[in-house]
């Protein structure tokens, strides 16, 4: 029986609970995330419902892995500033945030991410589209507003939480 | 300081696990054990919080010991004040609701 499987995927950025979802559900029929690749997702055979995985958008590199590894979380890999990790079932309930404001403030970085590299996207585009000599104009403004499209859906996401605030935390 | 901050439920937690020294699984364990396992402080939400603390001047890291390597954290003067204040207002929306429904008692 093989060992390992490859499988290649593509995931919109604003879709990364559904991403987290589907790992879950491999982890749960028995092929739990080892090696992370641009769109690219390297399973090992793992007893079925043996781990959790989890995905977090954390740019910075302060620690924050270290600390991770700390309260017992294996680090898998980072793919474009999100890192992923994975947790033994049988070691206690596996969560990255527990409260709405942390969940909030996870999109809020989503969002900032998003918005930056749709401005650059929108400048080099409208810059493009001016001048004559370049015709590639329109793969950036295509760019910007799907990341636009991206930076609502995440908006969405962050109000439905902010509702729930007003009455607990 | 402003004397009407209310905490959220983890930001208490922490604060009070970090009477004593405490590193972040000893604070997660802590906030567990404390709440009856009512309150689990998930990893990240954990190191958010603890980085925002630091900012305020609540707590402070520790000089991290070489061997362990693990960043011990620990209540300020302010952080023990902002803990007691919060105590406070506590105790008085425990005695507003108990004054309230102590006939449906």
């Amino acid at each position: 029986m093989e060992e390992r499987k490859v499988i290649r995927k593509w995931i919109w950025v604003w879709d990364f609970e559904k991403e987290e979802r589907w790992l879950n559900e491999m982890a749960q029929s028995g092929w739990v995330l080892d090696k992370i690749g641009y769109c690219r997702f390297e399973f090992k055979r793992c007893e079925p419902g043996e781990y959790v995985v989890r995905l977090e958008l954390h740019p910075e590199n302060d620690g924050y892995v270290e600390f991770m590894q700390e309260t017992g979380a294996e680090y898998i890999g980072n793919m474009l500033q999100w890192k992923y990790f994975r947790k033994k079932a049988e070691e206690g309930s596996f969560d990255i945030f527990s409260d709405i404001d942390s969940r909030i403030g996870h999109l809020n970085k989503i969002g900032k991410m998003l918005s930056g590299i749709g401005t650059a996207n929108l400048v080099i585009g409208l810059a493009n589209s001016i001048n004559p000599e370049v015709h590639m104009g329109w793969i950036n403004l295509l760019c910007a507003t799907l990341l636009m499209y991206g930076l609502g859906r995440i908006h969405g996401k962050k109000e439905a939480l902010e509702k729930e605030r007003l009455l607990h935390e | 300081m402003n004397e009407n901050i209310v905490l959220t439920e983890s930001t208490y937690y922490i604060l009070l696990s970090l009477y004593r020294p405490q590193h972040g699984y000893g604070i997660m364990q802590q906030a567990d054990q404390l709440s009856d396992g009512r309150v689990r402080l998930a990893a990240g939400t954990l190191y958010g919080a603890l980085n925002a603390l630091c900012e305020k001047g609540w707590i402070v890291p520790l000089p991290v010991d070489k061997e362990s390597r693990k960043k011990e954290y620990k209540l300020t003067e302010k952080g023990l004040q902002v803990l007691k204040n919060e105590l406070e207002r506590l105790r008085q929306l425990v005695k507003n609701g108990e004054e309230i429904l102590k006939e449906e008692r």
